[in-house]
């Protein structure tokens, strides 16, 4: 699995990545995560309000910061 | 609608403290405590409100309906949805490229991203709890005006080449809205609150600290004759004040009401206000990475010159 943390540096956006090591480090699963910061990336998943969190390629939410156990639920759910 | 709060912070100073009534230290306590905690409660509650009704408008919805309109109900359409949606300034490069993609011309993406900054919550809650109704909606109908001429005229200049990154158009946009449980929201939009209080108290105390003191301690004609509260300048030194400033606006609002009762002019006070939210410097350096510095100086000189006009009107009129 692979989770993507698209945002381009805002406070919000570092929170959510760490949001998001927690929850996989938790999951005891071995998951990718990759942080993207390059906006031609961003606006190619056509996602407005940052942070927003992909997995495996389908954005799951734009413009939130998840809780730590709102996104272990959303892996657990992949 | 204070009533209560004005007669029980009267009674903790000058019955429990012991305060004479006439005494300067009285009075500037009296006005400390009941200020503070009336534009705490104020803000907490608008705050939360608008947080939580904005849930329900997301910007995805606001460029579906925006694309493809015509020119003018385009720019009117989008200083609205300015307001109405929810906004933060680090989303402001997606938020823009976004609305290209769906070929929103550049005017009216301006309108937008215009009018977004001026409809925040904290400067609304803020002016509604220290100067009253007809002041909030005079200013957010003001914000409109600016948005959607500064847009037009944005749009007139054809600048598109001005937009440092290409820009893909996408054909199709589509929106589905995700249903978020009642309780979801109300459990965010408190969140939110509280992070954006926690920001700003301390400001607040602040200016409502030396506003009692100005209350108590120092005469109206003081201030009208040395802090040149109607001088001919005062609007433009009010704007370039507003443009580094932020968080710490929330503690210069509340010594403006004071000033404003003691000779200040409204008009003065509006063009802070504005200049604060919708000239912010760090906005221009997110927006640099995308628009050439050019585009950003016109940006911001047609937005500054709007609100210098409704400074100088207000103060003229009110």
């Amino acid at each position: 699995m692979k989770i993507e943390i698209l945002g381009t540096g805002c406070s919000k956006c570092k929170a959510l990545e760490e949001a998001v090591k927690q929850a996989v480090a938790q999951s005891g699963r071995f998951v990718q995560i990759e942080k993207v910061d390059d906006i031609q990336k961003i606006m190619d998943y056509a996602v407005m309000s940052t942070p927003a969190l992909v997995i495996d390629g389908k954005v799951i939410s734009a413009g939130k910061l998840l809780s730590v156990a709102e996104i272990a639920a959303l892996i657990k759910a992949q | 609608m204070f009533d209560w709060l004005d007669s029980l912070s009267g009674r903790f100073v000058f019955e429990v403290l012991g305060l004479h009534e006439e005494s300067a230290l009285g009075t500037a306590l009296h006005f400390f405590v009941y200020d503070t905690v009336k534009i705490f409660i104020l803000l907490l509650g608008i705050i939360y409100l608008v947080t939580l009704l904005r849930s329900y408008f997301p910007v995805e919805k606001a460029r579906l309906y925006i694309s493809g309109k015509h020119k003018l109900t385009g720019h009117v359409l989008a200083a609205i949805f300015g307001v109405i949606t929810p906004f933060c300034s680090c989303s402001a490069i997606p938020l823009f490229l976004g609305f290209l993609q769906a070929r929103i011309p550049l005017g009216v993406t301006f309108s937008y991203l215009i009018s977004a900054p001026l409809g925040d919550a904290v400067v609304i809650a803020l002016l509604l709890s220290l100067f009253g109704w007809k002041i909030a909606l005079l200013y957010v109908l003001v914000g409109l005006l600016i948005a959607i001429v500064s847009g037009l005229i944005i749009g007139a200049l054809k600048l598109e080449k001005e937009v440092l990154i290409e820009v893909k158009e996408i054909g199709d946009i589509s929106y589905t809205s995700e249903e978020l449980l009642f309780q979801h929201r109300a459990r965010e939009a408190w969140e939110y609150t509280v992070d954006i209080f926690k920001k700003i108290y301390l400001y607040v105390l602040a200016g409502v600290g030396i506003g009692a003191f100005i209350h108590g301690y120092i005469p109206a004609d003081f201030i009208t004759h040395y802090a040149g509260g109607n001088a001919w300048y005062a609007p433009i030194v009010a704007v370039v004040m507003g443009i580094p400033m932020y968080s710490n606006a929330a503690g210069i609002l509340p010594l403006v009401e004071v000033l404003s009762e003691k000779g200040m002019l409204l008009g003065t006070a509006l063009s802070f206000m504005m200049a604060v939210v919708a000239l912010s410097l760090p906005e221009a350096l997110i927006l640099k990475r995308v628009l050439s510095l050019k585009l950003i100086s016109i940006f911001f000189g047609i937005v500054g010159f709007g609100i210098l006009l409704v400074g100088y009107l207000f103060n003229a009129i009110l």
